[in-house]
């Protein structure tokens, strides 16, 4: 019970100030996160963000797995993108490896990723607007997100927890009339973001609750290592899916929009704008899928086929080597990045030459985020520290791993 | 496909900006560097750090101007037992450059970069909280993630994955 006294403790600085207390409940908090607020009247003087209550230990866990049971962890961090983390992770081993992956498992990857990032946004949008008063968004949002989750559904058997990318490529193939969906919701799609947009973007409270809200400048992001939405609001051009592309990117063809402003509006636009750029890119991965093998020629470290290891010994021999003993991997390090919807997202991965990850760390896009709310929000009112904490959009499940 | 082996020679990779810049700023500062697939490690000696990554980010043509990440791992039993991990990105060029800091078991201890990147905070705080590794001239050198009382540093390798009980 001694883990019960919160800590730390933020003692008022001045004689007319006094300590606020707000979360790890707090609903705005979005999970579990505990702010210590010094505030003056209704002034923000200083703000501590206390963190941690969701650690759960995932990196000491990985490095007593198989490498290939380390992927549902993967999903366990940042439970709104699962499959970006999953990307993350399979690529980082990948490049351990020296694996290449065929044509349509990256095109496929890119696909549901591109999705992740639509439902992330959804959820984040619906939140963040309820935060500052918006009801109605939150449902609209929920009922477009439940198409997408149907779609996680439909090729990997779960709505949340996916597993669906492996290292050397992707689980399954994609079930019958899995693309006719996503066509289909493709082309409904860009009428509903309209209809957010009509609720919020011009809305005059939205706007008197936004604008000029929690700025930061570029230079002030950079130093503390924000990224994604949270440093493009500050007009840093910067997108890794463009800069550095990573599985198959550099076939697509979409826009990075950046902010100037750097407040909460200005996030606010960016996020629907990449609403829109993503949906763009699912209908050309559909329109352009191409066929082959969706799983690496490497039958030591891919699983076999069920049918194959049915009838061939070597596959079944290979599956119950693969599945007992994992597979080794050369001893190495890579370190790998990705642009997950909240920023970068990174998997430092040390191989020892054995079967399990020496060391696996992730690089939490919202941990370093989470770090420009002091700058945010020190020196204005209270009410706008929830408008800031919902526009840096953090999962804590990332942040404290 | 094996991965082709790792180049460790200086002379071949004295080519790469970031390590000649570290080597005409101070050749002592340097310890080592490995390219191994596509990715560029430099060992920093361990009192050089903080003024390599200051002088890493006004490179006048490279920049690597973003602090991705730190971490650390610990090599136990081997002796020097922790190495600090330092991802850095040059936005303008896309390239990524990793620095190293070996520590030696007995007192890890190294200068804080929190006064170059003020976003180190937080990543060095969950270092000094999980490996013990203390950085001096940190503004907040507090326990992170796990709880103010907690005994020992759970990401150490002879830490047990269940815990102590």
């Amino acid at each position: 019970m001694a883990h019960l006294t919160p800590t730390p403790v933020l003692e008022p600085a001045q004689d007319r100030t006094m300590i606020l207390n707000m979360g790890p409940q707090h609903p705005s908090t979005h999970g579990v996160l505990r702010v210590l607020l010094e505030i003056d009247g209704e002034t923000v003087v200083r703000i501590m963000p206390d963190i941690g209550y969701l650690h759960t230990g995932i990196e000491k866990t990985c490095e007593a797995k198989f490498y290939q049971q380390v992927v549902p962890l993967t999903d366990r961090i940042d439970y709104l993108c699962p499959l970006t983390n999953n990307l993350c992770y399979a690529l980082a081993v990948e490049k351990l490896l020296g694996l290449e992956i065929p044509p349509k498992a990256q095109w496929l990857r890119v696909l549901l990723n591109e999705l992740t990032r639509i439902n992330s946004h959804l959820v984040w949008l619906g939140t963040h607007a309820l935060d500052i008063g918006a009801m109605t968004v939150f449902l609209y949002c929920f009922r477009e997100r439940e198409d997408v989750l149907r779609m996680f559904e439909m090729v990997s058997g779960q709505r949340m927890m996916t597993s669906y990318f492996r290292i050397g490529g992707i689980a399954l193939e994609p079930p019958l009339g899995f693309f006719d969906f996503v066509r289909n919701f493709a082309d409904r799609f860009p009428a509903r973001v309209d209809e957010y947009e009509n609720l919020l973007t011009g809305n005059p409270i939205w706007r008197m609750r936004t604008k000029g809200v929690a700025k930061i400048s570029a230079e002030d992001a950079l130093a503390l290592g924000a990224s994604g939405p949270t440093l493009r609001g500050s007009g840093v051009d910067f997108d890794l899916r463009r800069d550095m592309p990573y599985t198959g990117y550099e076939n697509f063809k979409f826009n990075v929009p950046v902010g100037q402003e750097g407040d909460v509006y200005d996030r606010y636009l960016i996020r629907v704008q990449e609403l829109r750029e993503s949906i763009g890119m699912v209908k050309q991965a559909v329109q352009g899928m191409p066929e082959g093998p969706i799983k690496a020629d490497a039958p030591k470290v891919v699983l076999p086929d069920r049918e194959k290891m049915k009838t061939q010994m070597e596959a079944l021999i290979y599956h119950f080597k693969i599945i007992t003993e994992g597979f080794s991997v050369p001893a190495g390090e890579v370190y790998q990045g990705v642009e997950s919807p909240r920023g970068e997202m990174g998997y430092y991965v040390v191989s020892d030459g054995t079967a399990k990850p020496y060391r696996v760390h992730m690089r939490a896009a919202c941990l370093a985020n989470l770090q420009t709310l002091a700058k945010m929000c020190e020196g204005r009112l209270i009410a706008d520290v929830v408008a800031a904490i919902g526009s840096i959009d953090i999962v804590l499940g990332e942040i404290d791993r | 496909m094996p991965p082709a082996p790792p180049i460790s020679d200086l002379d071949q990779l004295k080519t790469h900006p970031a390590l000649a810049a570290l080597l005409a700023w101070n050749a002592a500062a340097v310890e080592g560097a490995k390219f191994d697939r596509d990715e560029m490690t430099i060992y920093v000696e361990r009192s050089c750090i903080r003024e390599a990554c200051a002088l890493l980010r006004e490179h006048p043509e490279f920049e690597f101007n973003f602090l991705s990440d730190i971490t650390c791992v610990d090599w136990t039993p081997s002796e020097p037992r922790f190495e600090v991990v330092y991802h850095l990105l040059s936005m303008s060029k896309k390239e990524r450059v990793r620095l190293k800091v070996r520590l030696d078991g007995a007192s890890p201890v190294l200068e804080s970069i929190t006064s170059v990147w003020s976003g180190a905070n937080f990543f060095e705080r969950e270092i000094f909280d999980l490996f013990g590794v203390r950085f001096s001239g940190h503004p907040y050198l507090r326990r992170i993630l796990m709880p103010e009382d907690w005994e020992g540093h759970p990401l150490r390798k002879d830490y047990p994955v269940e815990g102590y009980r």
